[in-house]
């Protein structure tokens, strides 16, 4: 299975629709890379919207994929994390310090700005 | 209604199916969304130290109650049965950030902290036996 991921102008546009089983957590991760790279994007929203779970695998690999954009020259932004989502995250002491996080995809966008301007 | 769920695990798709069949008796039994989001969650990080460390095992899933105690709880208990290699350090494994597989370290300390009783049977060369418990409130 493979996630969509969609070019606005400079940025990509990812909403997780699918149970993220491993192996599409992984795919995702590359083709993500490799479209930052083919595009030459600089700014990435990943929306979670409709994730009902992340353990503690898939919250490594999101962690990870907003690094290593990092690492290429673009920012991530993950949006749309359900209140359940999370608790579950804090109780399993999971903080995904480093990453910038917003409401919803709008909001995300707007980040994304202020990260690339500042 | 089904009482309960058996679920092998040997692929990553086992570890999908048995956090759905734990988010869906967790909803039938009465739960919240947030408490389904832990025992999912509990069951998912379970069975991929099941799929991880011995290959293949089990998930069970089932209602409980406790009628022992003075007020009767009913709840979910979720059992995670393997014949792999045991766990011989089960110290260092329920501390937080401690991994052999370049995870965060979160697995079974996070179980611990999103059920409510937890306990893990372990032998060496013999496979390991965790069991959990999230009742209803």
């Amino acid at each position: 299975m493979r996630i969509p991921i969609l070019k606005l102008h400079k940025y990509l546009l990812i909403s997780v629709q699918v149970e993220l089983d491993d192996q599409t957590a992984l795919q995702f991760q590359e083709d993500l890379l490799n479209k930052i790279h083919q595009e030459g994007s600089i700014g990435v929203v990943i929306d979670l919207t409709s994730v009902e779970m992340i353990d503690s695998y898939i919250a490594k690999v999101l962690g990870d994929v907003v690094e290593m954009s990092n690492l290429m020259g673009a920012k991530v932004v993950l949006t749309g994390i359900q209140p359940a989502v999370a608790i579950t995250l804090i109780d399993m002491g999971i903080m995904l310090n480093e990453v910038p996080t917003a409401l919803d995809l709008e909001q995300g966008l707007e980040k994304l700005q202020q990260e690339l301007e500042g | 209604m089904s009482i309960q769920s058996n679920v092998e695990v040997h692929t990553e798709w086992g570890i999908v199916s048995a956090r759905q069949a734990g988010r869906n008796l967790a909803k039938d039994a009465g739960f919240g969304n947030v408490d389904q989001a832990r025992i999912a969650t509990a069951i998912s990080e379970l069975a991929r130290n099941i799929y991880l460390y011995a290959e293949k095992g089990e998930i069970v899933i089932q209602y409980v109650e406790d009628t022992e105690s003075p007020v009767s709880k009913r709840g979910i208990k979720i059992i995670a049965k393997d014949k792999g290699p045991g766990i011989s350090n089960i110290r260092d494994v329920m501390e937080d950030g401690f991994t052999t597989s370049g995870g965060l370290g979160a697995g079974l300390p996070g179980v611990k902290r999103l059920m409510d009783e937890f306990d893990i049977h372990s032998t060496a060369g013999e496979g390991t036996e965790i069991t959990a418990i999230k009742w209803l409130r």
